[in-house]
């Protein structure tokens, strides 16, 4: 289990110590400053093990998280926790940031106490822990009895992430699908990997405490409809078959702990009683069938040895009707540029030396378009005979569909204390598909 | 050096430097420096010519981004353009920027070389330092190729400036450091030498460097400094605080000129010329005396810069060796030092002085302050110190302080620093080895030492502890009962149990009178620890079990117990398993007197260097290697090692395989050179012993590796074991002896005695009937001699006597007593007698031997001279030709030398003379006598009564086969009857 936590800003300097166990001592503290944050060589990988003693860091802008432990722990449920924490922490106080945790230090230390209890992890609902950890500071009046009793006998009970006695006039429910899409393409336009992770995330304010079905084109889920279904309409089934599109074959998925697992398991249904507000209701990820929105066409021609010709053609590849928006197409340059003019017929294009690389922007293009840019780079001879990497052009953008063919197919809600229906639910979905790592060589 | 201008400052720059200073995280710096080597690109490849200005400030920037770990892969050229430039500023840049950037490969080298070589040519000073100071910085072969000629002329150029003069100095040393090869003095040298007397200070400090690393190289070219660095030294030595204005440090004339003039003298031997000896000794002296007088200053400089002075010169007294007066004030001053609050003078003080205590003259100056050295070991806080006040303590020791020191050091040992723990433990061995005046004491402390440091005492010292307890035969007693009492205790060191279960294993019957320390006690000691132990040391003790049962016969069906008990008969271990087995079947099946002979006691080790002070010199390296060799120079015949060394040159004799000395095979069977008891494949055993690997016998017969670990010399026994059952005439070997034995055997012959005088063991006698062989041994005035009787027919002998007279006054002279031999030998078989010898006054005939023995009812009556002779006690005396001269003078009365001119019995073969004489127990001094081709020894014929001293010198003439001998000692007998020997054998 963790044996305590750290948190640093950029300089190692040490914003929050929090130890839970006896067997982390205080030069964990600058172990993890010497050999991670100012380690020569950039530490890559996400767990770095130092005298016996393991820390899982993540970083998130210039702060660093790291859990540290000497048992041999399950190190995706701690690195689930380090996002947690990160999830509750953006909740109370908005964007992590070393102003913003020194601010709030007092509340980190309470939050800590709270979800974390020697080691190992607790409630982490943000719903939930502001119903009793506040900002406000201390009230003139403490709470009630009755209010402390039932913030207890909620947060200890059967459902804890949501209590009881809501009350909303209007009955609401987002439901937003987010994916990004990641792709490594060769020059010749094969499909190296590509894969999409996605999440739903819902937002509810329901009334009383509603009991919500999911459905989904899950392959296996509508399979099975269609075994079932068969006998009474079997031209709808060879439809569904047919089509291939109408579902969707999900690798892996995970749930908020509101959703009853044993349900999916035995029928692979997705019920549950949601939190109020907002929360991540599952997560997935699918390797077949993906759409991928663009395809980028690279086409590099050196000139000698002080020149280089570079021509990028992207081709949107969906439903004309649909927008992408936020196109950003990054053309890396080598390392002995000197110069470059660029001409696009579309958005705007600049050489960041910075960077090297020459990032062009479209802020809009609609579906079963091309775009085109081209380049000419000045190069400066070197004494280097090392040829140039030639690192892939990446992109990244914005499309308003889901590029693993996702789609609701219902949201039912029933509430049978209160009176209110599935109908007078106000139900919105919105798909947004991003891109990932989304790159292609050149 | 040209101040760089305020307006001169490049304000690009320092924006730059103060935006990368201030970027919050990496990402940002790494953005800050493409973007600006964007910059940078754009403006190199721009198609406006740059002017020097920017020029300069962009290659500064690169090598800025440089220096923080970016590569740079451009603007080079640019660089090389700024070499050109007429501005100080701008070509300090490219000259810069070279320096840090420049590798060897490209076409740039050759732009470079030229803009250098165009500086070194202009004028301007400043030009040619910067030049030369890139060809130093740089110092590659190409730069050394282009630029080693120049140089040297620049250096001694009469109108040079004295600044460049300064660097090109420098800069030619730097050269000659990476490419000695290319840079030839030749005709500079005596214009590099003297530089020396040039009036600028820096440019000698400079040029001495120089000399200083060329002279290493060819002492003999730069002889001529030592006479002007002598000067020079005594001119700012002599000179007043203020006379040197710039180089006088916080009132120290010129510190670092004058140590490196000292270090510049350190290459050379004391100079010849007596004036500018003696001026040079009056430089030290005043040295001395400045360091007397009180500081002229309260600044840490100031005493820094005067024992920097010091010190050196202390070294340089050290090196020369040569003046006493010098070396005891030296020593003296040291003295002050030891206790003085800087550490690191207390350090120092203790290195300097282990180098005095190994001249002879401040030896004794030096163990004035072994309390104060001992107290520093003690109660320094710091560990270097304290090592090197043990260095000292090992240097300073001589017999008379011995004891103390070894006691302080084991005391030491107790709390010393693990690093120096194993290096300690083998000072404290070879100490106590070297000075052991009383060998009871010797043991004590060696076993003290595995009993304080078990675990850093090496193979080598417990070896040597049991070699030492072995030949001495004064201690095997008290050895045995010490490490009886040691074992006693209930945890100890397994090289306490090696030890313990070797001696016990020999030397177990002399403590086992005592009922506390009967048999059986003694091997349920050792046994108890048995399996505690690591497989080498179970081996050892499975000898020693066997041993045992030889000197116990009473436990011996506990031991067969034991080794047959599956844990060891059954061991998974070969070696332990092999030996169980062996010796298991050994004592069922031997009888008594095999066994007695297989497990004979261990005859003395040869000796030779010792093993540890071979380590220690590994461990320490050359320099401690050459401290040893002085200190062994300077003991001379003091130690007990010097004593030895006469043995040793014995014992490389026997090892020689290569030696032809005609030594009778004994009992036909193996070739046994004539030195001591060490067989040349005994002493091979031995090396085994001390080697690691130890008990490696490979294969499971009985051969004569069986018992290798224990039973060196065993090949006696071992070969009884094999061969005595099969006819002698039958043995491959018989061949040999026979051709030389041709001989009939002619008793009471002189001819046999003779053939002993310059070897040990061989046949004596033989007939048809009988062969007698014979294997001798002799220490001091005391010697043992093995007689092998063995029956040649396959009839029994009965009634088998033997007996041992001294006619006349040789009753007088020597004492002897033989062991009674049993009356019967069974055909074929072989039996031994031990006669015991001691000489008490030297002499001249040769005691009797008389063997009576019936053989098929007919009484054989055989009387035989036993080859004792008085070259027998000789020892060997190591000396020098000094000496040696000098005592062949002092032994000048007429009765005192023999001398004998006589023709060549055999061929004139050097090897064959050497190794003759070696073994007629004398030194043979090498490098003594004028002509190499004669022979020249020493040694003393110890007696009981007194030590006769002799001096031999055999001319040989080999144009008329004829060799004169001439014998001086102390007493004329003896001088005349070693003539008379020796006359018969060459």
């Amino acid at each position: 289990m963790i044996g305590g936590l750290f948190i640093y800003n950029h300089k190692g300097e040490v914003l929050i110590s929090r130890v839970y166990r006896d067997d982390i001592g205080r030069n964990a503290v600058d172990a993890f400053r010497v050999n991670v944050i100012h380690a020569r060589q950039q530490v890559r990988s996400p767990v770095t093990n130092i005298a016996r003693t393991s820390f899982f860091h993540v970083k998130r802008s210039n702060i660093w998280l790291a859990a540290v432990t000497k048992q041999n722990v399950n190190a995706a449920m701690v690195f689930e926790f380090l996002y947690k924490m990160c999830d509750v922490m953006t909740a109370y106080f908005g964007k992590i940031s070393e102003e913003n945790i020194k601010n709030n230090f007092v509340l980190i230390y309470e939050l800590l106490d709270e979800i974390l209890d020697f080691g190992y992890p607790q409630n982490s609902e943000t719903g939930a822990l502001k119903t009793f950890i506040t900002q406000q500071g201390i009230k003139s009046q403490p709470q009630t009895k009755e209010e402390q009793s039932q913030i207890t006998s909620q947060v200890t009970g059967q459902i804890g992430w949501r209590r009881e006695g809501i009350k909303y006039r209007r009955n609401e429910l987002f439901l937003d699908v987010l994916e990004s899409v990641n792709l490594l393409m060769s020059p010749q336009g094969q499909v190296l990997s590509a894969h999409v992770s996605g999440r739903v995330v819902m937002k509810s304010y329901l009334s009383g405490m509603p009991e919500c079905k999911f459905g989904m084109n899950d392959k296996i889920v509508i399979d099975k409809q269609g075994k079932g279904g068969a006998t009474d309409d079997s031209g709808k089934s060879e439809l569904g078959g047919s089509s291939g599109k109408q579902s969707i074959a999900i690798d892996d998925c995970t749930f908020h702990q509101c959703v009853r697992l044993s349900k999916f398991d035995s029928e692979r249904s997705i019920s549950f009683i949601p939190p109020d507000g907002e929360y991540e209701l599952m997560r997935y990820r699918t390797t077949k069938d993906i759409i991928l929105p663009f395809r980028v066409i690279p086409l590099v021609r050196e000139v000698g040895r002080t020149k280089l010709e570079v021509k990028v053609v992207i081709k949107s590849n969906f439903k004309p009707s649909l927008l992408a928006q936020k196109i950003e197409v990054r053309i890396p340059t080598p390392l002995n540029t000197s110069g470059v003019q660029v001409i696009c017929m579309k958005g705007k294009a600049k050489y960041k030396a910075s960077e090297n690389a020459i990032v062009w922007k479209i802020k809009r293009m609609a579906g079963m378009k091309e775009s085109q840019i081209s380049a000419e780079i000045e190069l400066l001879p070197t004494n280097d005979k090392k040829k140039w990497a030639r690192p892939p052009i990446s992109m990244n953008f914005e499309v308003p569909f889901a590029p693993s063919g996702l789609k609701v197919r219902y949201l039912k809600v029933f509430e049978p204390k209160l009176n209110y229906s599935d109908h007078d639910v106000i139900k919105w979905v919105r798909y947004i598909g991003r891109s990932g790592i989304y790159e292609t060589r050149c | 050096m040209p101040a760089v201008s305020k307006g001169d400052g490049m304000r690009g720059l320092a924006v730059f430097i103060s935006d990368i200073r201030n970027c919050k995280s990496k990402e940002a710096e790494i953005k800050r420096i493409n973007k600006e080597l964007a910059n940078i690109r754009s403006k190199f490849k721009g198609d406006k010519a740059l002017d020097g200005y920017s020029k300069k400030k962009y290659v500064c920037k690169l090598l800025f981004i440089f220096l923080l770990g970016h590569d740079i892969d451009f603007g080079h050229m640019e660089a090389v353009n700024l070499l050109s430039s007429n501005k100080y500023t701008e070509k300090q840049i490219g000259y810069l920027f070279i320096s840090v950037l420049v590798n060897s490969n490209s076409e740039l080298i050759r732009l470079i070389n030229n803009a250098i070589k165009n500086d070194l040519a202009s004028r301007n000073p400043t030009f040619m330092c910067l030049a030369l100071h890139c060809i130093a910085n740089v110092g590659s072969r190409e730069m050394a190729e282009a630029f080693a000629g120049e140089i040297p002329r620049i250096l001694v150029a009469g109108d040079t400036m004295d600044s460049v003069k300064q660097s090109a100095a420098l800069c030619l040393l730097r050269l000659y450091k990476t490419s000695p090869d290319l840079v030839l003095m030749g005709e500079w040298t005596s214009r590099v030498v003297h530089l020396l007397n040039d009036q600028h200070m820096g440019v000698v400090t400079a040029a001495i460097s120089l000399i200083t690393c060329l002279s290493q190289k060819n002492p003999e070219e730069f002889k001529t400094c030592v006479s002007l660095a002598v000067s020079r030294l005594s001119r700012i030595v002599s000179s007043a605080s203020t006379d040197l204005q710039d180089y006088t440090y916080y009132f120290v004339p010129a510190p670092w000129l004058s140590c490196k003039l000292l270090r510049l003298l350190q290459c050379y031997p004391p100079p010849e010329d007596g004036a500018v000896k003696g001026r040079l000794v009056e430089c030290l002296e005043t040295i001395l005396n400045k360091a007397q007088e009180p500081p002229k200053s309260k600044k840490v400089q100031h005493s820094n810069a005067k024992n920097a002075i010091l010190f050196e010169a202390i070294s340089l007294i050290i090196h020369y060796d040569s003046e006493p007066n010098l070396l005891v004030r030296a020593c003296n001053q040291l003295g002050q030092f030891l206790q003085h609050r800087e550490t690191n003078l207390r350090y120092l003080a203790l290195e300097s002085m282990c180098t005095l205590a190994s001249s002879e003259f401040s030896h004794e100056a030096v163990k004035t302050h072994i309390e104060t050295v001992i107290s520093a070991l003690k109660t320094e806080r710091d560990v270097s110190v304290r090592q090197r006040a043990a260095d000292l303590l090992y240097a300073m020791c001589d017999r008379s302080n011995a004891k103390q020191i070894v006691a302080e050091m084991l005391s030491y040992l107790e709390t010393a620093d693990y690093s120096i723990r194993e290096e300690m433990v083998l000072k404290v061995a070879i100490l106590a080895e070297k000075y052991a005046v009383d060998y009871s004491w010797y043991v004590d402390t060696i076993l003290n030492l595995i009993r304080i440091a078990g675990d850093y005492v090496s193979e080598e010292v417990w070896y040597r502890v049991i070699q030492i307890v072995i030949n001495r035969d004064d201690v095997q007693g008290y050895a045995a009962k010490t490490v009886f009492e040691a074992l006693q205790a209930p945890a100890c060191h397994e090289n306490m149990v090696k030890v313990g279960g070797y001696i016990l294993g020999e030397f177990g019957n002399l403590i086992a009178g005592d009922p506390r320390s009967s048999p059986l006690i003694q091997f349920n000691l050792l046994h108890s620890k048995f399996h505690l132990c690591s497989v080498p040391t179970r081996a050892l003790l499975l000898s020693a079990y066997i041993k045992f049962i030889n000197l116990f016969p009473e436990t011996k069906s506990t031991i067969q117990e034991v080794l047959r008990s599956d844990s060891q008969i059954r061991n998974s271990d070969v070696e332990l398993q092999q030996r169980a087995v062996e010796y298991l079947k050994l004592s069922s099946i031997a009888s008594t007197d095999v066994l007695a002979t297989v497990l004979e006691e261990m005859p003395p080790f040869p000796e030779r260097e010792s093993s540890i002070l071979a380590k220690l010199k590994k461990k320490k390296g050359p320099g401690a290697v050459s401290t040893e060799l002085e200190e062994g120079k300077r003991d001379g015949g003091e130690l007990n090692g010097g004593a030895e060394r006469g043995v040793d040159a014995a014992a490389a004799i026997a090892s020689n395989a290569s030696t032809p000395s005609p030594s009778a095979d004994l009992l036909g069977l193996r070739s046994a050179p004539p030195v001591g008891s060490a067989a040349p494949s005994a002493s091979s055993l031995l090396v085994d012993v001390f080697s690691e690997a130890g008990p490696t016998a490979p294969s499971g017969v009985m051969d004569d590796n069986f018992l290798s670990d224990l039973e060196p010399p065993s090949e006696a026994s071992d070969s009884l074991l094999v061969e005595a059952p099969s006819d002698s005439d039958s043995a491959p070997n018989s061949s040999s002896f026979g051709s030389e034995e041709s001989a009939p055997p002619l008793p009471e012959s002189d001819e046999l005695l003779n053939k002993f005088v310059c070897k040990n063991n061989g046949v004596l006698f033989e007939n048809q009937l009988l062969q007698i062989g014979i294997k001798s041994e002799y220490r001091q005035n005391l010697g043992r001699m093995y007689l092998f009787y063995g029956n040649k027919t396959s009839v029994q002998f009965v009634s088998f006597s033997t007996s041992v007279s001294c006619p006349g006054e040789l009753q007088s002279e020597l004492n002897i007593q033989a062991k009674q031999v049993e009356p019967q030998v069974e055909g074929g078989a072989q039996v031994q007698q031990v006669i015991n010898i001691e000489c008490l006054a030297d002499f001249l005939e040769a005691p009797l031997l008389n063997i009576k023995f019936r053989y098929g009812g007919a009484l054989q009556n055989i009387t035989l001279k036993l080859p004792v002779t008085i070259n027998k006690f000789f020892q060997p005396t190591e000396m020098s030709s000094q000496d040696f001269f000098q005592r062949w003078k002092q032994l000048n009365l007429p009765q005192q030398e023999a001398q004998k001119i006589f023709k060549a019995k055999n061929a004139m073969d050097s090897e064959v003379l050497k190794a003759k004489l070696l073994g007629l127990g004398t030194a043979l001094l090498e490098n003594v006598d004028p002509n190499p081709e004669n022979f020249v020894c020493a040694g003393v014929i110890q007696t009981k009564a007194q030590q006769v001293g002799c001096l031999l010198r055999l001319e040989p003439n080999a144009q008329a086969q004829m060799y004169r001998l001439t014998l001086r000692s102390s007493k004329d007998t003896v001088s005349r009857r070693l003539c008379e020997l020796l006359s018969e054998q060459f």
